[in-house]
């Protein structure tokens, strides 16, 4: 591949998280029992969005929101790259609750099962599901599957890579070969 | 977030940048929020065994490293050399080299001798965390005593801090100023002359030998035990007038009239540099320093563990 293929332009991610939102909705109701966590460091940022966006369609939902970093639970620790810990914020117990994880890519699924090992760490929720922007499916390395998705993409396991722009004007997600 | 570190060891807190320090403290902000939440334990160094070769007495500093390790995953060895074969007249390296052939991956190690941490990781295989080298550094207790300071006071730089004891025969003292000066805070020490080095002035630290001209100055008093076990000659006439000098109590504080946060890295003496009744106030954050050492030597032991020799 040699040119950069937009997969997601702004319109189209507003949609998606508006989706994302009605969803939410359908399933969890007023959102008593139920807590949206995005995934330190490029999933907060879509999480965020998406929890503005259920409390200007529900204002009278009671969501909880929090943060949550994996790298105390990754895989790969020792093994080269050196990884420095986000935040993890989440000031309310989740034991019983339903979780919604939400991240920016999945990929391998390593991420977010060290993601599901790290919430265990504050307590056993009653449920957990996982909600993604890209799903690069074919390329999972642990039995790991999204309950929500925003895009499915069918890249090749190498040579490509998914680039999530996200500012304050333009968020955008972008496959990309990986000499660029 | 990745980042490249070019620490291999902690022998001292010399050495060390004020970012270095500062991601210290941020990864121990993190494990801080784990150890407070109901499951303490990480699986981080789960493929690593780790050593405690402590051929000095030692029970807080052993005590919160092997647990530390152990709430990382790690696997753990306890040597005291009490119960060992240097006992019977083996040579450091030695001993060392027997243990690490047992696949060793990290060492941390007390001991009498100054530098000999620096000696071990000169000669041996794996990685080294200084846990206290005679009179020379330790390195953890200084991290641990600038963390529960900014914790309680918001920050480090600009603070005033005064340590106030046996200046001479302390790590703690030279671990602290290195490592309160790298990050912006002003030091002073206070003791009998004959208990601080001569030429410690020249570590851009304030000296004091009057214990309330030092508590009118700072915000922050750190509180050192007399260390008889390391004295060769008499320093004072008496741990009495000792007291009666330099130890802190009720009265001498509030005749400071401030809010002065109260440290000391233990074992505290009782009636000797402290009383009880200012050891157990509102003021002291004693227990807070035990606490957050715990915090302290996992964001260590989990920052050196990703780089492996």
């Amino acid at each position: 591949m040699s040119q950069p293929k937009l997969l997601i332009s702004t319109h189209k991610l507003n949609l998606i998280i508006k989706r994302f939102a009605l969803q939410l909705i359908e399933v969890h109701g007023d959102f008593a029992n139920t807590a949206i966590i995005g995934l330190q460091p490029r999933g907060v940022n879509l999480a965020q969005k998406l929890v503005d966006v259920i409390a200007d369609i529900k204002p009278e939902s009671s969501l909880k929101y929090g943060e949550l970093d994996h790298t105390f639970f990754r895989d790969d620790i020792g093994r080269g790259e050196i990884f420095m810990p986000k935040k993890s914020n989440i000031q309310f117990s989740t034991e019983k609750l339903n979780i919604v994880l939400v991240d920016d890519v999945l990929y391998t699924g390593r991420s977010v099962r060290a993601s599901i090992d790290a919430l265990m760490s504050f307590g056993r929720p009653s449920q957990v599901e996982l909600m993604v922007l890209v799903d690069r499916r074919f390329q999972r390395e642990l039995p790991i599957s999204p309950n929500y998705v925003g895009v499915v993409v069918d890249s090749r396991s190498t040579g490509e890579h998914v680039k999530v722009e996200w500012n304050a004007h333009e968020q955008q997600v972008w496959l990309l070969s990986n000499k660029e | 977030m990745t980042v490249q570190s070019p620490i291999k060891h902690l022998l001292g807190i010399k050495g060390l940048s004020e970012s270095h320090i500062q991601t210290i403290f941020e990864t121990a902000d993190n494990f801080k929020s784990l150890l407070n939440g109901p499951v303490k334990k990480t699986p981080a160094l789960r493929d690593m065994t780790i050593a405690n070769l402590f051929f000095e007495n030692s029970t807080r500093t052993r005590v919160s490293f092997e647990l530390a390790e152990k709430r990382l995953g790690a696997d753990v060895i306890n040597f005291s050399s009490d119960s060992s074969s240097v006992k019977k007249g083996e040579t450091l390296i030695d001993t060392v080299n027997n243990i690490l052939s047992m696949k060793v991956d990290m060492v941390v190690m007390r001991h009498p001798a100054p530098g000999a941490c620096m000696f071990l990781a000169k000669h041996i295989n794996a990685q080294i965390i200084n846990a206290g080298d005679g009179t020379h550094e330790h390195p953890t207790q200084a991290l641990l005593d600038a963390h529960s300071i900014r914790e309680q006071l918001g920050e480090v730089n600009g603070k005033k801090v005064v340590i106030v004891g046996d200046i001479l025969h302390s790590r703690v003292a030279l671990s602290n100023i290195f490592c309160l000066k790298t990050l912006g805070a002003e030091v002073m020490v206070c003791g009998p002359a004959t208990l601080i080095p001569k030429y410690i002035s020249n570590m851009g630290v304030r000296v004091s030998h009057n214990l309330d001209e030092a508590l009118a100055w700072c915000d922050v008093a750190n509180m050192l035990r007399i260390q008889l076990e390391r004295q060769d000659q008499r320093y004072f006439p008496s741990l009495k007038e000792y007291s009666n000098l330099y130890g802190l109590t009720t009265e001498r504080l509030s005749r400071a009239d401030k809010e002065i946060c109260i440290m000391h890295p233990g074992p505290i003496n009782r009636g000797v540099e402290i009383s009880s009744a200012v050891a157990d106030s509102a003021q002291s954050i004693i227990l807070n320093q035990v606490e957050n050492g715990v915090a302290i030597r996992m964001a260590v032991l989990f920052l050196l563990g990703q780089q492996r020799l």
